[in-house]
C-alpha cells in the first residue's frame, strides 16, 4: 500500500536580501534596468545580485502511511509551517517531491476565507467551496456542520458579530466535514474552549480510525504525545528524528536545554557581583537523575548558586526570584542568613515538582547583607524550559495561572439527593 | 511557450488510479516548477465553484452596510453620464443623427465603467486576498477572474438603464448590427481579464500598480472616447489606445449604427495579444505569490 504522503528529499529556500526573514519587494525601477542590462537572466527568472539564500528545509524526507496520525514537533523557525505550506500546495519546494495519496484539506488557520460581513450559512458555503467542496456536498452535508459547531441561532447574521469562539467552531466544523483522505492541521488547538477543543480532537480521533490520515504540527507537546503515534522532529529545516511519539518528543525537550541552564565565572575579576560578593556558577538541574536530562512540570529542580565572598564575617542570604517570559515574578524565596568567611560558598534552593506551569523561566539572583541591603541583583542568570508531557484530560490548550502547584484535595459525595 | 523546459516538469495534479491499494485515489505531485506554464482550463474548471462564489462574495460583500445596495451599480454610470451632459452637454452637443447626447454618452460609458471596474478589481484583488493565498491551495487565476466576474454583475445590472434611455429619447432605430453587443461585452471582458491579471500578478511583487491604478484608469477614460465622440482631428492618435475600437464597436452595436470593422483589426489583436500576455505572466509567477504577498 502507498504512503499517504510521501516527502522525498524536499528543500525549501527563500531569497532574502540584507536581514530579515520575509522575501523583499523589488521596485518596478530596479526590474526594468535588469530586463533592459540583462534581459536573458531577467526572462529566466534569475535573481538580482545582493541576495543570500536561506534554507528553511533541506533535504527533508519521510513517510506518512494510511491511516496514521502523525504529529511534527520543533521549534519556531526550524521549517514546520514551510513543509504544511508545500504539502498543502500553498508554496513548491525548491528541490525534492512530495506525493500525496487522496484528497487533501488543510486546517492551516481555521476561518481563512471566512468574509466578516457574510452571514454564518454564506460563510458555511464560501468556506466549503475555498476547501474544494462542491455545492451538492455542502447542501448534503449542511445541517451536520450546524450541528457541529452549535451556531443554528446566529445562521443569518454577519460572522462579524460572532465571538470568536463561535467564529472557530463554526470555521472548524466546515473543515471536519470535509472528510478529506488527509488533513493537515497546524495548531488549531491553541484556541477555543476546553469543550469544543474536546469536539475536534473527537474529531480527529474519528477520522483517524476511518482510516484516514492526519499531519499534525503544534507546539502543544501534551496534545501531540495524546494524539500521534509517531512524530517527527525538524531542527533547522532538518528532520532531527522520527519514529514514536515518545521518543521522539523526549530526544526534542532534551535538546532544549540549551537555553543557559548552566553558566560559570571563573575569573573573580570580571564575574558578575561586585567588591561584596561576585557569582561563580549558576545552575538548574533536576535533583535526581541526569543533570542534562529534560525539566517537566514533575521534575523536582535544584537551582544552585556559587559565590566568591569578599567580605570576612559578612551575614548573607541569597535571594532566589523567578521570572516568567511575561516578566512576572512567579515567586521569590529567601535563605536564611548565615554568617561566611572569606571565600566560596554554595547555596542551593529545591523547587519541588508540580509547582510550575509550562514554560520558560529566568533566574534572578538578589544578596542580602546584613538582613537590610540587596548588594547585588542580578537577572537573567540563567533559562530554562519547563515542558508538560503527559496530561490526564482530553484538553490540551495551556493551563492558566503563573504557577501550577499540585494540592491536597479531598472529594466525597454528600448526603442528599435531588429532588 | 515553455521557454525552460530543462527541468522535469511535474503534472500538477494528476488524477490517476494507484494501482496497487485498490481505492481510486487522486494522486497529487508537488515538485519545484519553473519558467513559462500552460494555462491549465481542466483544473479551473473543476474549481468552478470557487470561481462562482468568490464572485457571489465579492458582489455580495461589496454593498453589505450600505442603503442603496446594488443600485450603486446602476448610479455610477448614470450620475456620470449626468454630470457629463451637464458640463459637456452644454459645450459641444455632439448628437449622430437623432440620437440625443446623453444615450451616445450613456452607452460610452457603460462600455468604459465595466472596463475600469473590471481592470481595478482585478488589479487589486489577488494582494487583497492575501490570507487565502497564504492558507489554502487553488488555482490563483480564480482570484482575479472573479473580480472581473463582480464586474460584470455590475456591468449587468446597469445594462437595462440603456434600454430605459432610449426608449425615453427615442431616436435609435432598430438594427441587425444590435447582435454583435454581447461579442463586444465579450471583447471587453476579455481585455479587463488580460490587463487585471497581468496587474494583479505585478501588483503582489511591486505595489508600485496599486498607486498607479487609479492614476492609470483616469488617463484612459480621457483617451478613450466614452464621454465625447471622436474628433477628426483627433481621432488618428486616438487610434493607438485598443479600448477606442472596442468602445466605438460596442456603442455602434448598442444603438444599431453601423459598425466599424476595418477599425476593429487592431483593437482586437491587442485584446488577444494583452490576454496571452497577462495570463502567461500571472501563471508564471503565481508559485511565488505566498512567499512574495
Amino acid at each position: 500500500m502507498h504512503p499517504a504522503i510521501r516527502v522525498q528529499s524536499v528543500s525549501k529556500r527563500f531569497r532574502i536580501r540584507k536581514a530579515g526573514p520575509r522575501p523583499h519587494y523589488h521596485t518596478l525601477r530596479e526590474e526594468f534596468s535588469r530586463l533592459f542590462t540583462k534581459p536573458s537572466r531577467w526572462l529566466r527568472g534569475e535573481a538580482a545580485g545582493g541576495e543570500t539564500d536561506f534554507l528553511a528545509l533541506e533535504d527533508v524526507t519521510f513517510d506518512v502511511p494510511r491511516g496514521e496520525v502523525v504529529g511534527v514537533v520543533g521549534r519556531n523557525g526550524a521549517g514546520k509551517s514551510t513543509l504544511l505550506k508545500i504539502v498543502s500546495r500553498i508554496t513548491r519546494p525548491t528541490a525534492g517531491t512530495v506525493r500525496i495519496h487522496g484528497r487533501v484539506a488543510s486546517l492551516l488557520e481555521v476561518g481563512t476565507g471566512f468574509h466578516p460581513e457574510l452571514t454564518g450559512r454564506e460563510n458555511i458555503f464560501l468556506n466549503g467551496a475555498i476547501l474544494g467542496m462542491l455545492h451538492g456536498e455542502i447542501v448534503r452535508k449542511f445541517d451536520a456542520i450546524v450541528d457541529f459547531a452549535g451556531t443554528e441561532k446566529f445562521l443569518d447574521s454577519p460572522v462579524k458579530h460572532y465571538s470568536s469562539g463561535m467564529y472557530m467552531r463554526l470555521a472548524f466544523a466546515v473543515a471536519a466535514q470535509l472528510e478529506p483522505e488527509v488533513l493537515l492541521i497546524d495548531e488549531v488547538l491553541a484556541v477555543g474552549d476546553g469543550e469544543f477543543q474536546t469536539k475536534c480532537l473527537g474529531k480527529m480521533g474519528d477520522l483517524a480510525t476511518q482510516g484516514r490520515t492526519i499531519l499534525f504540527v503544534s507546539h502543544n507537546l501534551a496534545a501531540v504525545r495524546g494524539l500521534c503515534k509517531t512524530a517527527i522532529w525538524l531542527d533547522e529545516g532538518r528532520v532531527a528524528r522520527q519514529g514514536p511519539t515518545a521518543e521522539v518528543v523526549g530526544d526534542y525537550i532534551d535538546s532544549g536545554e540549551r537555553l543557559a541552564t548552566q553558566r560559570v565565572w571563573n575569573q573573580p575579576e570580571t564575574a558578575p557581583g561586585n567588591e561584596v560578593i561576585r557569582l561563580r556558577r549558576v545552575s538548574v538541574e533536576p535533583t535526581a537523575g541526569d543533570p542534562g536530562s529534560a525539566l517537566t512540570i514533575s521534575t523536582p529542580l535544584t537551582i544552585a548558586f556559587e559565590c566568591w565572598n569578599f567580605l570576612p564575617g559578612a551575614e548573607l542570604s541569597l535571594n532566589l526570584a523567578l521570572h516568567n517570559l511575561e516578566g512576572v515574578c512567579v515567586f521569590s524565596s529567601i535563605a536564611p542568613p548565615a554568617r561566611w568567611s572569606k571565600g566560596l560558598f554554595r547555596g542551593e534552593c529545591q523547587v519541588p515538582a508540580d509547582l510550575l506551569n509550562d514554560g520558560v523561566y529566568s533566574v534572578r539572583l538578589l544578596v542580602i547583607k546584613d538582613r537590610a541591603n540587596a548588594v547585588i541583583d542580578l537577572e537573567n542568570l540563567a533559562m530554562f524550559e519547563v515542558h508538560e508531557v503527559d496530561r490526564p484530560l482530553r484538553w490540551f490548550g495551556k493551563m492558566s495561572g503563573v504557577v501550577r502547584p499540585q494540592l491536597e484535595w479531598c472529594t466525597r459525595a454528600l448526603d442528599g439527593t435531588i429532588t | 511557450m515553455s521557454l525552460s523546459a530543462e527541468k522535469p516538469q511535474p503534472p500538477d495534479a494528476l488524477p490517476a488510479k494507484s494501482p496497487t491499494d485498490g481505492q481510486d485515489l487522486p494522486v497529487t505531485l508537488i515538485g519545484p516548477r519553473a519558467g513559462w506554464q500552460p494555462l491549465d482550463l481542466a483544473e479551473l474548471w473543476r474549481y468552478r465553484e470557487l470561481l462562482f462564489f468568490l464572485t457571489w462574495r465579492d458582489v455580495k460583500v461589496r454593498y453589505k452596510q450600505t442603503l442603496l445596495g446594488a443600485a450603486w451599480a446602476i448610479l455610477q454610470p448614470t450620475l456620470m453620464m449626468v454630470v457629463f451632459t451637464l458640463v459637456l452637454g452644454r459645450l459641444q452637443v455632439p448628437e449622430e443623427g437623432n440620437i440625443k447626447y446623453p444615450v451616445l454618452v450613456y452607452a460610452g460609458l457603460l462600455a468604459w465603467t465595466f472596463f475600469a471596474n473590471a481592470l481595478t478589481n482585478a488589479g487589486q484583488s489577488v494582494v487583497q486576498a492575501e490570507r487565502l493565498i497564504t492558507k489554502v491551495y487553488f488555482p490563483r487565476l480564480a482570484i482575479p477572474l472573479a473580480a472581473v466576474g463582480a464586474a460584470l454583475v455590475d456591468f449587468a445590472l446597469a445594462a437595462p438603464v440603456m434600454a430605459a434611455l432610449v426608449a425615453y429619447y427615442g431616436g435609435v432605430t432598430v438594427s441587425w448590427t444590435m447582435v454583435f453587443l454581447p461579442v463586444f461585452a465579450l471583447a471587453i471582458l476579455l481585455a479587463a481579464v488580460g490587463t487585471g491579471t497581468l496587474l494583479a500578478a505585478l501588483n503582489v511583487a511591486y505595489r508600485d500598480v496599486r498607486h498607479a491604478l487609479p492614476f492609470v484608469t483616469q488617463l484612459w477614460l480621457f483617451a478613450t472616447p466614452s464621454v465625447y465622440l471622436p474628433q477628426a482631428d483627433t481621432a488618428g492618435w486616438l487610434e493607438i489606445n485598443p479600448l477606442n475600437g472596442l468602445v466605438s464597436g460596442f456603442r455602434a452595436a448598442a444603438l444599431g449604427q453601423p459598425i466599424p470593422w476595418p477599425r476593429l483589426a487592431y483593437p482586437l489583436l491587442a485584446v488577444a495579444v494583452a490576454l496571452a500576455a497577462g495570463i502567461a505572466y500571472f501563471r508564471r509567477v503565481e508559485d511565488s505569490f505566498a512567499d512574495v504577498i
